[in-house]
């Protein structure tokens, strides 16, 4: 936990369903300081969403446990680390499937895993049976043209 | 959410406007829920206009109405996202 980033936090939290605003608004007050749009810090806020559901209904199907967030920021790429300790995804490949759900029942969409996919440049899926879930993700951040300023000014 | 009733028209209209997360859908679906057995109405409207945040859940919670409103022979409809 050196050097090697150029900023890093972390967070970790009950898996109760009230702590999702609070985790996805963190996130992002994280991200803030790389001057995202407010584009790309909403398409943040929703994988982030997306994730922390996960673990709170699949991960840990309701019952306690611990939410743990690392974010950390290299240039100006952000890395989000969401993970929880809990039953595990028995097959990645096939939770990644858009409209799949195992719980067909609790009225999901099945498109967490889509949504992360699709609003974030990458993600990988980290899941052992029983003993919990990794989901790391990362997005660049575009530079802001500096000369937009300029003209604006001129 | 605020809820109005048409009943002339038999409309639901529903302007949510906080952010929809998986813990708000819990909420939320319980209390459309609970206006569609009131009023048993024809046709429902969603206003997002107010939204500002909205994920998978979400998505699963309209879809979800649309199908008790399918199941009770009833139409809904997503206005203005």
């Amino acid at each position: 936990m050196s050097g090697l980033f150029d900023n890093e936090m972390k967070l970790e939290f009950s898996s109760k369903s009230s702590n999702e605003a609070f985790a996805r608004i963190t996130v992002a007050a994280f991200v803030a300081q790389l001057d995202p749009t407010i584009e790309e810090l909403a398409d943040i806020k929703t994988a982030v969403s997306e994730a922390v559901t996960n673990c709170i209904i699949h991960g840990y199907e309701n019952k306690e446990g611990i939410v743990k967030i690392i974010a950390k920021i290299l240039k100006n790429t952000v890395m989000i680390e969401v993970s929880d300790t809990g039953k595990g995804i028995e097959n990645v490949e096939m939770a990644r499937k858009p409209l799949y759900t195992s719980k067909a029942n609790l009225e999901r969409s099945g498109m967490g895993f889509t949504i992360m996919e699709s609003f974030m440049d990458e993600i990988d899926i980290q899941s052992v049976l029983g003993l919990g879930t990794k989901v790391i993700m990362k997005k660049a951040i575009k530079p802001k043209e500096e000369d937009e300023e300029e003209t604006k000014l001129g | 959410m605020n809820v109005k009733y048409n009943e002339k028209d038999k409309l639901l209209l529903l302007e949510i406007t906080e952010e929809i997360d998986h813990h708000l859908v819990d909420i939320l679906r319980r209390k459309i829920d609970n206006e569609i057995t009131r009023y048993m109405p024809r046709k429902i409207i969603f206003d997002f206009n107010n939204v500002s945040f909205m994920d998978s859940a979400g998505i699963g919670m309209v879809i979800g109405r649309y199908k008790t409103m399918n199941m009770i022979g009833r139409k809904s409809r997503n206005d203005k996202c």
